[in-house]
């Protein structure tokens, strides 16, 4: 399909495949020359076929949706979108930075709390941080790590810059459908894996389980490492199962665990019980334990918490890591860094105005138009304000939220967000990406080479949650040092 | 092995298999309906009885012709033996346990899934059933020989057979038990039809062709009772089926009182003389072979699915 890139291209965005001038970028080339070999026809057999293979390999996520919970096809897009490995270790390189001192942050509240101490974190915001679990203070848990699994979404400016936009430290999802884009991706364009040096992104699981290994109270091999799923109506259940598979544990749900008179937690098995090592829980801290957190909550096992005190058993991410999710607490990473780690930050924060300081309240409120406001503890896309796109009365009713509780809410400018070809019936346009990669910490620290790059459907649109309509492509990590000398 | 993903897995087998065997069940039956002549209209009656879902019928059905009778059997969601139930059923068990399965089996079964769900609606006129039948019969095949050539033959595996093998015993004896109902009220004055009948369910049972090799080629009641129930090399007869659910139960760990069920089912097949049994006494006997399989059932939920707190506390 010949593409014609200079009507194709664009001066307001940054493309990530072609540049201003409308000329392929050099880790794309090896891709769009194949691309412009195939017929437009093709073009579409090639997504229906992918679109066929999402649904007889079932990759779904789950929607709630008019009273009921509906399984919906994994959205993806053929065209993968590129990246060249120099850029990429720069990334690399800034997520472990800062994965590095949200940790040593998370650990520093729950212990003397010198970062408030010494004036660089208000107390205040503790206080009421919704995501500060004081059940957790003086806790050390192994390696001191408490976020060990993090999924940090980065956008590009205008001008190509990385930039991170927020961190989640709960239990954020997304890594298996990065695997699947894969896998789907080879069965679409298999030939192209030939030529290009694309870094593989199959590792994850691996690693995973040896991070969440060394979590373990026993030392040995092959400690009892499970998944804790709240069940298969969890919208990320696909991804609950997936890894569960990958690493070889067992997927359980809350009623599978009992703690023991011991303070251990045992699994009910057709052997009878069996002691659990470590638990990559999915379920939020709030659900965990009825007996420290929400006394109704039937995902949970009582007693956990008690066993998780005692050092009797792992978990990852640890209760109570939620406190550096926060897009309050968010603004503040660039300081933690400098504080903890006596560095300059490699990536930076998107501009960020706190709404409970007078100043950059009154800022929010005057350019309500221009920026966009989020509560400070939803994720998903819920919940925020796009200014430039709102109506007035929407406006309106933001600044009456944020003057009621302006602890709850930043603004932020509408960033510009990078484009990446897209299949759109046939045609190719672009359409807004952010990235998703996964870190992992534990006696050492992975970054997911690329990670789930998320693509908002609808032209213009910068909404690219898949529960809203979004997409997803493959993301490859090139290295073209070789082909340029060539 | 966690307790609910036994469960789940027995489950998934029982309900593969009573998709298949309902499918074999509804050919074979629309089959013989085609061939008999006006004056004598097949008794769809007894073939949702059959199944044991005559209340959930009865409640919504009237007439008991063809099309509700169909309909009930292949597509209604009411009816937890339809082949949309089970295979809906049947995938849903195999999603909440994905982890344990090769991939390709839970590929397969999605697609069988997608495929009933597609076309079940279409299926109910008589010129697209036996396509459809028959595609369901072969995916169900499919999916049980990947199971077993792809999935290794660990405790899982054992569940989804005890599963699979319990629903094909328990299927065997309701489709006997179907003739014997037809029979029970004239038994004395036999006639041609009779042995229609017998040809029908062995037919349905795919065992015409096995019961002439291995029995002798003209087809007789009680023979045909007796190489269903006792033939011990007929894979889908009661002996043989839960012979393959002793090999799976002795395979599992803590067996023992689920053992001793099986045992004492066992002696009530091999003790039978089918030959001097009135239809009567082979109604009674059926009921006792059905209620043999049902408490091999409430032992095995006992045992391995049903673990209480209590006991997981105390012991390590």
């Amino acid at each position: 399909m010949a593409v014609d890139w200079q009507a194709y291209r664009n001066q307001d965005f940054y493309d990530e495949l072609v540049d201003s001038r409308g000329r392929i970028r050099a880790p794309a080339r090896e891709l769009m020359t194949y691309l412009d070999s195939l017929s437009t026809e093709e073009i579409r057999e090639r997504q229906r076929a992918a679109d066929l293979a999402i649904l007889e390999m079932g990759i779904t996520f789950t929607v709630y949706s008019e009273g009921e919970n509906i399984d919906r096809s994994w959205p993806y897009d053929i065209i993968p979108r590129i990246i060249d490995a120099a850029t990429w270790n720069e990334v690399d390189a800034g997520l472990r930075q800062r994965v590095k001192a949200l940790n040593l942050f998370i650990a520093d509240i729950y212990g003397e709390q010198a970062v408030i101490g010494d004036g660089v974190f208000p107390r205040a915001l503790l206080d009421n941080s919704a995501n500060f679990r004081p059940e957790c203070v003086g806790i050390k848990p192994p390696q001191g790590v408490w976020a060990h699994i993090c999924g940090s979404d980065l956008i590009r400016d205008h001008q190509g810059r990385f930039m991170v936009l927020e961190d989640n430290l709960r239990v954020p999802s997304g890594v298996s459908y990065m695997m699947e884009n894969r896998v789907l991706t080879k069965r679409v364009f298999g030939e192209l894996f030939e030529n290009t040096s694309i870094q593989p992104v199959g590792n994850y699981p691996t690693r995973l389980f040896d991070m969440l290994a060394a979590l373990s109270p026993r030392p040995m091999d092959y400690p009892e490492v499970v998944v804790l799923t709240p069940g298969i109506y969890n919208s990320a259940y696909f991804e609950h199962s997936f890894l569960a598979q990958h690493m070889g544990a067992e997927l359980v749900e809350g009623k599978d665990l009992v703690v023991g008179g011991d303070d251990c937690v045992y699994m009910r098995t057709i052997d009878g019980p069996r002691r659990v090592d470590v638990i990559y829980r999915r379920i939020d801290d709030l659900f965990l334990d009825p007996e420290v957190f929400r006394k109704d909550s039937v995902l949970g096992v009582p007693g956990l918490m008690r066993a998780w005190s005692k050092g009797n058993v792992g978990l990852a991410n640890a209760p109570g890591a939620g406190v550096a999710d926060d897009k309050v607490v968010y603004a503040f990473v660039p300081d933690f860094i400098r504080y903890y780690l006596g560095e300059e930050p490699i990536l930076p924060n998107v501009p960020t105005y706190r709404c409970y300081l007078d100043d950059e309240r009154d800022y929010v409120l005057e350019h309500l138009d221009e920026l966009v406001v989020k509560p400070a503890n939803e994720s998903g896309g819920y919940g925020m304000l796009i200014g430039p796109s709102a109506t007035k009365k929407d406006r309106n009713a933001f600044a009456r939220l944020i003057r009621k509780d302006p602890r709850n809410y930043i603004g932020q400018p509408l960033v510009r967000l990078s484009t990446v070809p897209t299949v759109t019936d046939g045609q190719v346009e672009p359409r807004h990406v952010d990235l998703r990669p996964f870190i992992l910490q534990g006696d050492d620290m992975y970054v997911t080479p690329g990670g789930l790059t998320r693509v908002a459907l609808r032209r213009g649109s910068t909404v690219v949650n898949s529960s809203q309509g979004g997409g997803s492509k493959d993301t490859w990590i090139v290295d073209d040092s070789r082909k340029d000398t060539s | 092995m966690l307790s609910r993903v036994a469960e789940r897995v027995y489950w998934m087998g029982r309900y593969l298999e009573r998709a298949e065997s309902t499918a074999r069940l509804v050919s074979a039956y629309s089959n013989e309906a085609m061939d008999l002549p006006r004056s004598r209209s097949p008794s769809w009656y007894s073939l949702a009885d059959i199944t044991g879902a005559s209340d959930a019928f009865a409640g919504h059905y009237k007439n008991y012709d063809e099309r509700n009778v169909i309909k009930f059997l292949l597509a209604d969601t009411f009816n937890p033996g339809s082949i949309l139930t089970s295979v809906r059923a049947a995938r849903e068990n195999a999603r909440t346990t994905r982890e344990l399965l090769p991939a390709e089996a839970w590929e397969n079964m999605n697609r069988l899934y997608l495929y009933v769900s597609e076309y079940v609606q279409k299926s109910l006129a008589r010129r697209h059933r036996f396509d459809f039948l028959h595609t369901v019969i072969f995916r169900c095949q499919q999916l049980s020989g990947l199971l077993d050539g792809t999935m290794s033959h660990d405790s899982a595996y054992d569940f989804v057979r005890l599963g699979q093998s319990l629903e094909r015993a328990d299927m065997t004896t309701r489709i006997v038990d179907s003739a014997v109902a037809i029979l029970l009220p004239q038994q004395d004055e036999s006639g041609e039809y009779d042995n229609v009948l017998w040809v029908n369910v062995l037919r349905s049972l795919s065992a015409l062709q096995m019961y002439r090799q291995h029995v002798h080629p003209r087809v007789v009641g009680h023979d045909a009772v007796r190489f269903l129930l006792q033939d011990h090399y007929f894979p889908r007869s009661v002996a043989y089926n839960i012979a393959v659910a002793e090999s799976c139960v002795k395979a599992l760990p803590r067996s023992d009182a689920p053992l001793l069920r099986v045992g004492r089912l066992q002696r009530r097949i091999n003790e039978a003389q089918p030959r001097e049994m009135r239809m009567e006494d082979l109604h009674a006997y059926i009921d006792t072979l059905q209620g043999g399989i049902g408490a091999i059932h409430e032992q095995a939920a006992e045992v391995w699915f049903r673990i209480q707190p209590e006991t997981a506390v105390s012991a390590d």
